[in-house]
């Protein structure tokens, strides 16, 4: 009879882990919003709301990019480097109009995307170190551009993008949030997205199905470039200033632990959008919330890590079924 | 035979009683009862998805029963991880060799319990003992290279070697000799009767039946997860034994013959063919190799391990690259070569390692078979549903593949109904010649018939096919024409009456300047050669 009980509890465990392993990041999520609510009721406030979404929205764009390639099994580094770059060229060309200059960094992105794509599709580099390669040189590139000081950012339109909002909500959230629609439609109902997961699952037998594997790889690193580009305009247009030494640093960072709070499994063949989302508010809540509570920033890291630590080992692909 | 003495029986060193199991409300397991006793080889048969592999799961600590218990050696057990049934003296040899492939054959033998001097690794001491035990083993190589870079033959005897060093007083083997060759069987035979004769248990899994009647001395034979005979193996009739595992009368076996080709299908053997190869080379594998296929027509692939059946047809969908060769299609030569092109001229390749190079384990059973008709299915990059889950319902009905639903995970399929997946992959796409590498290699007698019936039925609807099969009985009962290959080099074509054993096996043996056949199959460095040329396959082509 305890070898009943025994089974019984086991079998509840793996259930458990396995709940928690779909939803657990939403759950995660709802109860941090009611622990923060309940410490102070001033958290939902429109105002305290807006600037945590206007933090939120390029970490999160970055994040859906990021989520794409470690959907195939990959990893892109570049992306705060890239942020960088977009942050240095932009006030360059803002005298033509927004539109040339925002075009100009896009392009930037997709190119740097596309030469981090090319190497992993095509020279066969492993994503950590084709996407390394890159973060040092196209930041060191950004500050050649930029003439390594920060420059202030005064078109009109540019300011707009970062900081006007539209029904109460940040226009950088809108936008961020369209492009999450937008990538879960891809991943779900695309040839390119039901591709790019096979690929990432089972690269030999992806090849053999006669699926182009290599322009798969190579436009998953060039969509991940353009959204950090994307990103990078975002963050120059809401702080005033291009600072391409500080802004972007550690993004990539960032970016890589949305997606993996949020449920996205780092072996690739699966993809989680919505997760992703959920991944990325929850870091930038947990921050505010020990932030706004006079928490030094050193224990704010700490903690972070150990969320990271948890999420992993959530997500972790159980042996037995 | 048995002694009388006190319950339980003491001679039955494992005892599975009344053993449940279940997955997600699918039964695996009902009431299982197993008892193995000491010194004896018991068979363990039945068709995939019969219960066998979740029955060696469950004895071995993988899985943990939900209802019924263990007994072992005079004692209830219950093993919470294979680990702990291991160091109980229970030994398991997977299908899959579950070694370390980097490091040294010596090593790998003496994993974690290595010889020690000074508190270091005495390696020179490793090395000879490892040499003298594998030499019992049949396998005479250099201990000191890495695992990986011997054939899966020796590779397993390293396993099976680990295995019994381990103080095992039960030792599981699954499907042992499904990469071995007959030479290498033979080997297997002699260790497994020497480890009856030290009192150890073997619990002996295969397909293949004349195994069975070889070495083993009971069988126990499971069906829909439920044991339903256990007896003596011998005098217990083959016809009935496969009856027993189908659940059907033994008539209507005897009438469909051992295989389910059809013996009197008119193959066509006129017109254009289908598929024309020309003077394929690959470096070191294929020499001059040429064939033709011609519409409705099963062209077997002869030949031993090695000789470059797999990399044939590898070579003509242009998942190996040539030095040289043309393929037409059609009368069309293909100028890319990839499998893709291949793909989109109508010559699609079933892969023989259907694990690393067919399923896409963690996508569902609709995604796997849609995979490579995705541009047929979408419109502007937008998959259709509507048509994907027509063309999925399709073939899972037309190829009775047994899954929960289309949403399931091809990886939780069992191996014949993952064949019969990858096998709608490509008939969604209406091909024209089909490359079939092993089609029933590690699937249960019923799934093998139905893949067998199903290449007769693709033949007489016009489909040119080529079939390899180390099956001597498959290829010649499903084959019109078989290509003998040796060495790379086309050795011979049997057509028509000729397709029979004998003449196949003369055709392989007729090479004059090379050795003789029955020592192509010794487990040294030959045969390594052959497998290592195998082994390269395996690494992704640009």
């Amino acid at each position: 009879m305890t070898t009943l009980a025994w089974t019984g509890a086991i079998r509840d465990r793996d259930r458990l882990l396995r709940l928690l392993q779909e939803y657990g990041v939403y759950a995660a999520l709802a109860v941090l919003f009611l622990v923060a609510v309940a410490l102070d009721g001033s958290f939902v406030s429109s105002g305290n709301v807006r600037i945590q979404l206007f933090q939120v929205a390029p970490t999160l764009l970055v994040a859906l990019g990021m989520a794409l390639v470690i959907g195939t099994e990959g990893i892109d580094l570049s992306v705060g480097a890239v942020v960088a770059l977009a942050a240095a060229v932009v006030p360059l060309y803002l005298g033509y109009g927004l539109a040339p200059a925002l075009l100009l960094a896009l392009l930037l992105g997709a190119a740097t995307g596309a030469v981090g794509g090319a190497m992993v599709a095509f020279a066969r580099v492993q994503p950590i170190v084709a996407t390394l390669s890159l973060m040092i040189g196209v930041r060191g590139l950004a500050e050649i551009v930029n003439g390594n000081s920060a420059k202030p950012v005064t078109d009109a339109a540019l300011l707009g993008l970062g900081s006007d909002s539209f029904s109460g909500v940040p226009l950088m959230a809108w936008i961020a949030a369209l492009c999450a629609l937008v990538v879960g439609f891809v991943v779900r109902r695309t040839t390119f997205g039901r591709r790019l997961v096979a690929i990432g699952d089972n690269r030999q037998a992806s090849r053999l199905a006669g699926l182009p594997v290599r322009r798969v790889l190579l436009t998953v690193y060039v969509v991940s470039g353009v959204l950090a580009a994307l990103a990078g305009v975002m963050i120059v247009g809401h702080g005033a200033e291009a600072d391409p030494a500080n802004q972007g640093l550690n993004l990539e960072l960032n970016a890589i632990t949305a997606v993996v709070v949020g449920g996205t499994p780092l072996t690739g063949g699966r993809v989680r959008v919505l997760g992703t989302v959920a991944g990325a508010l929850f870091m930038q809540l947990i921050t505010a919330v020990l932030t706004q509570h006079d928490v030094p920033n050193s224990y704010t890291q700490i903690v972070e890590a150990a969320i990271i630590c948890c999420a992993v080992y959530a997500s972790q692909e159980r042996g037995t079924r | 035979m048995v002694q009388q003495a006190p319950v339980p029986v003491p001679d039955s060193v494992l005892e599975v009683a009344g053993v449940d199991k279940s997955f997600a409300g699918v039964h695996a397991l009902i009431g299982v009862h197993f008892t193995l006793r000491q010194g004896e080889v018991h068979a363990l048969i039945g068709e995939n998805g019969a219960g066998k592999s979740t029955l060696i799961k469950v004895m071995t600590g993988v899985y943990r029963p939900d209802a019924g218990r263990i007994r072992f050696a005079g004692r209830d057990r219950e093993f919470r991880n294979p680990l702990e049934a291991q160091a109980a003296g229970i030994s398991t040899i997977y299908q899959e060799v579950n070694l370390v492939p980097l490091m040294s054959v010596a090593r790998n033998l003496y994993l974690g319990r290595e010889p020690r001097r000074l508190g270091l690794v005495d390696v020179r001491r490793m090395n000879r003992d490892a040499a003298a035990e594998l030499r019992r083993f049949g396998v005479d190589t250099d201990v000191t290279r890495p695992l990986r870079t011997l054939g899966l033959g020796a590779q397993q005897m390293v396993a099976l070697a680990r295995a019994v060093q381990v103080d095992a007083r039960v030792v599981i083997m699954d499907e042992p000799t499904s990469s071995l060759e007959p030479r290498e069987v033979d080997t297997l035979f002699e260790v497994i009767r020497r480890l009856k004769d030290h009192g150890i248990a073997v619990v002996y899994v295969s397909h293949r039946l004349d195994e069975l009647y070889a070495v083993c001395d009971r069988v126990t034979v499971m069906r829909d997860g439920a044991v339903v005979h256990t007896g003596e193996i011998a005098g217990l009739e083959r016809l009935k034994l496969i009856s027993l595992m189908l659940g059907r009368e033994p008539a209507t076996v005897r009438e469909e013959g051992a295989t389910a080709f059809d013996a009197d299908r008119d193959a066509a053997t006129e017109g254009r063919p289908a598929l024309r190869a020309t003077q394929l080379n690959v470096r070191h594998r294929l020499h001059g190799v040429s064939l033709d296929i011609r519409p409705g027509e099963v062209v077997g692939l002869g030949g031993l391990l090695g000789a470059g059946r797999s990399e044939t047809a590898k070579a003509i969908i242009g998942a190996l690259a040539a030095d040289g060769g043309s393929v037409e299609v059609d009368g069309t030569v293909l100028r890319r070569r990839s499998p893709a092109a291949a793909m989109r001229a109508g010559v699609v390749m079933l892969a023989e390692d259907r694990k690393a190079e067919g399923i896409i384990p963690s996508l569902s059973v609709r995604e796997n078979i849609a995979l490579a008709a995705l541009p047929r299915l979408s419109r502007a990059g937008l998959v259709s549903q509507a048509k994907q889950d027509e063309l999925v319902r399709f073939f899972m009905d037309r190829l009775r593949i047994k899954a929960s639903g289309p949403d399931q995970r091809v990886g939780d399929l069992s191996g014949g109904n993952q064949q019969k997946v990858l096998l709608a992959r490509w008939l969604c796409l209406q091909p024209k010649v089909l490359l079939l590498d092993e089609p029933t290699r590690g699937i249960d007698v019923g799934a093998k018939a139905e893949v067998q019936a199903l290449i007769n039925e693709l033949a007489g609807d016009g489909l040119g096919v080529l079939l390899i099969s180390s099956e001597l009985e498959e290829l010649i009962e499903g084959s019109d024409r078989v290509v003998v290959l040796k060495d790379g080099r086309v050795v011979g074509e049997l057509a028509g009456d000729q397709v029979s054993e004998d003449a196949l096996l003369g055709a392989l043996a007729q090479d004059g300047q090379d050795r003789q056949v029955g020592q192509v199959g010794q487990v040294g460095q030959d045969r390594q050669v052959g497998q290592d040329r195998q082994d390269h396959d395996k690494e992704p082509q640009s």
